[in-house]
């Protein structure tokens, strides 16, 4: 029987991971998804972090975890809080027209 | 007293150069006549004390510069021969002064005028009454200063700017001459103070001194370059050439500065350095050689020039030219006496030629002009006195002091003296005859101005003519009445004192009687002589002219010193200062230095500007980038 390791674990965080940071910067069309991308980079270090817990028997870790979920939630609120009040000053959300920090 | 005569010019000029605006036209013209007539009276009171009891005084006012063994008071030193200018500068002064007032009546900016002929009277007597070379280099370049603004006065006008400029740089010169003679004369006296100077003279007379590759007698070199600083302020040949251009200043200002005063002061200084000087038998030939030299110039080019103020200014020039010979040839007092009868003529001269010009409407050409002399009955006595007594005409003042020179030119005895008088001679007749020329053709023959009606010509306000009154007094009277105190056989002893020093008394004797008439003579004839040749018969003049053209344009063209200068000097500094400025500034130091490096920062931050593109991804991107080196190097580490 096929047995699922950490090697897996962080396989899957990796992969979640790069997921993310891709999804950052070859998505042009929303900034919802940036922000989501960035829950995902979140998500992915938080399965390193849970299954490196299991690995070395230590629960703090997972409580640890439950910390960044918390502050994770937050921060979602905060980025969607950013983005609303963004669109209502510009009309727009749309990752190619929002070009205003050109030098 | 003395605070007086030297501060209240200064204030004048203060009150109307910074309330001018504040306080109207009417007020600061009165203040700054008030205040230079003041200083006017003080100096007479001053010079009738130096006469009656021979009053000297040097006032210290304040510690100038104490530094080693540099030691320079600014001072009031009166004597002899500071007084005889405070009273030729403070009296033409006021007059003047009081003259603007009419002559610049329809002149936007008063104020400022004022207070430029009042600075400039501060200036000049700060230069009188030094007791050091380094006050006088002060008062000297004061003056020229003010000369600069009041020639370019109407700075509207580019010929008036240019003068102003070329008044300016000519001057450079002389002063650079003269600034070298003060350096030398602190390297070898350690001390520039006059006195003490004058008291250690007798003991470097025998020292050499390398200079541009010779060695020559140090007394020799000082003179020579204290001279040359001379020779630029007093218009003397080969630095002459800003007095003409000067007469595009008002006309007020080329009877105070361009005549009376400034023009002096270069005589004024090889008078004061007498001590100096009488130890120098090389710099007073040279002196009185370009003294001469500059006599005759000027008279041969005044006589055919066309600008009625041109041809006073080279008249002036050529006056200039016979006070410095008479100082050559050692007579200092009668330079001085010279100086002081001059101040009255010519600035009578000009201040009536302004009147006219000002009656004219601005027309300076004489060949515009003539036939006027019954509407202008005024100013015409007024020219004719002041010609007479500048041709020296007997019994009138120039007659006095030119005379004076001539004699003591002869009396000299040597060939440089015989040459010198008869140059004199010839000079002054000359000058008889361009001074005739100017009358005859500007009140006599027939009205040729075709711009103003005959009918329309009108004499000068009161306030234009009363000072031109009083200095015809002057040019009458001031030969008669101060000859024996100036160039009387003990004047020396009873009036000038230490102020001039004679190694040698000057000679007692006569020169013969057929001398002593032979100038008078020849003025006299002069004048039917003019009188034929300008009205009468006019065809003589074009038949000489005609037979001569090559030496009637010589003349015309002022012997080519303008054209000269401008191949030589102008010219080549032109394309020096061009190509500096063109290839060496403009295509190395600038394409290289800050051109160079500013366009480069340029490039550069056009380059980086292109990774700030205000997308969000390619931000998170190079993040990504960053941090992924970052930690690769870690890693490998």
């Amino acid at each position: 029987m096929f047995e699922i390791g950490l090697g897996h674990y962080l396989t899957l965080g990796a992969i979640i991971f790069t997921i993310g940071v891709v999804g950052i910067f070859l998505n042009r069309k929303n900034i919802i998804v940036i922000l989501m991308s960035i829950e995902l980079i979140l998500l992915s270090v938080n399965i390193n972090m849970v299954s490196f817990s299991i690995f070395i028997n230590d629960l703090s870790g997972q409580i640890f975890t439950l910390f960044i979920l918390t502050v994770a939630a937050a921060e979602a609120a905060i980025g969607l809080a950013i983005i609303v009040v963004y669109y209502r000053n510009s009309g727009t959300i749309r990752v190619e027209e929002i070009d205003k920090l050109k030098g | 007293m003395e605070y007086f005569i030297l501060l209240s010019p200064l204030l004048g000029a203060c009150i109307a150069g910074f309330f001018g605006n504040k306080i109207g036209d009417k007020f600061s013209e009165l203040i700054t006549s008030l205040f230079v007539t003041i200083a006017a009276l003080c100096s007479l009171i001053i010079f009738y004390k130096v006469i009656l009891d021979g009053y000297e005084n040097n006032i210290i006012l304040f510690k100038w510069i104490y530094s080693g063994s540099l030691n320079v008071n600014w001072s009031i030193k009166i004597d002899a021969l500071s007084s005889v200018m405070l009273v030729v500068i403070t009296f033409i002064s006021s007059l003047v002064h009081i003259y603007s007032i009419g002559y610049m009546s329809h002149d936007p900016n008063k104020p400022r005028f004022m207070c430029y002929l009042s600075l400039f009277t501060f200036s000049m007597l700060a230069l009188v009454t030094s007791d050091n070379f380094l006050q006088l280099f002060f008062g000297w370049e004061g003056v020229g200063l003010c000369s600069y603004l009041l020639i370019g006065f109407w700075f509207k006008k580019e010929t008036a700017n240019n003068a102003a400029i070329k008044a300016f740089l000519v001057n450079r010169v002389g002063d650079f001459g003269l600034a070298l003679g003060i350096f030398l004369i602190f390297y070898f006296f350690g001390t520039v103070n006059f006195e003490a100077v004058f008291q250690q003279i007798n003991q470097i007379d025998t020292v050499n001194v390398d200079f541009l590759g010779l060695n020559i007698n140090a007394v020799d070199l000082i003179c020579i370059l204290l001279f040359i600083g001379a020779m630029g302020k007093s218009a003397q040949i080969f630095l002459h050439t800003w007095l003409p251009d000067a007469m595009e200043g008002p006309t007020p200002v080329s009877a105070l500065i361009h005549a009376a005063t400034m023009v002096t002061a270069g005589v004024f200084l090889v008078v004061r350095c007498s001590p100096i000087y009488e130890y120098s038998e090389l710099a007073l030939s040279i002196i009185t050689i370009i003294g001469m030299t500059t006599a005759i110039f000027a008279a041969s080019v005044a006589l055919v020039q066309d600008d009625i103020k041109k041809i006073i200014a080279y008249s002036t020039c050529s006056q200039l030219g016979y006070m410095f010979f008479a100082a050559g040839v050692g007579a200092y007092n009668v330079a001085m006496f010279h100086l002081f009868t001059h101040a009255f003529f010519k600035a009578l001269l000009f201040l009536g030629s302004g009147s006219i010009i000002h009656s004219f409407k601005d027309e300076q050409n004489i060949n515009n002009m003539g036939g006027v002399w019954k509407n202008l009955p005024i100013t015409y006595g007024l020219m004719i006195i002041g010609t007479l007594a500048l041709t020296g005409f007997p019994l009138l003042s120039g007659f006095y002091s030119k005379d004076a020179i001539i004699e003591f030119a002869y009396l000299r005895g040597n060939a440089v003296g015989y040459y010198a008088a008869g140059i004199g001679i010839f000079t002054a007749l000359l000058t008889s005859i361009y001074s005739w020329r100017l009358i005859f053709k500007t009140f006599h023959g027939s009205y040729l101005n075709k711009v103003l009606k005959k009918e329309e010509m009108h004499e000068s306000p009161m306030i234009m003519l009363v000072p031109l009154i009083i200095l015809a007094i002057g040019a009458v009277g001031a030969g008669y009445f101060f000859k024996d105190l100036f160039i009387g056989y003990d004047s020396s002893y009873n009036f000038w004192r230490d102020s001039i020093m004679f190694l040698e008394p000057l000679s007692e004797e006569h020169p013969p009687t057929w001398f002593i008439y032979l100038t008078p003579v020849l003025v006299m004839l002069s004048i039917p002589f003019s009188y034929l040749i300008f009205i009468k018969n006019k065809d003589f003049l074009k038949n000489l002219i005609s037979i001569n053209q090559p030496l009637y344009v010589f003349l015309k063209k002022k012997w080519y010193f303008d054209e000269l200068y401008d191949l030589i000097f102008v010219r080549s500094f032109k394309f020096i200062g061009k190509f500096f400025w063109k290839k060496i500034d403009g295509s190395v130091i600038d394409r290289f230095g800050p051109d160079g490096i500013s366009n480069f920062i340029k490039y550069l931050s056009n380059k980086a500007v292109k990774f700030q593109n205000g997308f969000l991804y390619q931000y998170a991107f190079v993040m990504l980038i960053g941090f992924s080196i970052l930690l690769t190097i870690l890693i490998v580490k």
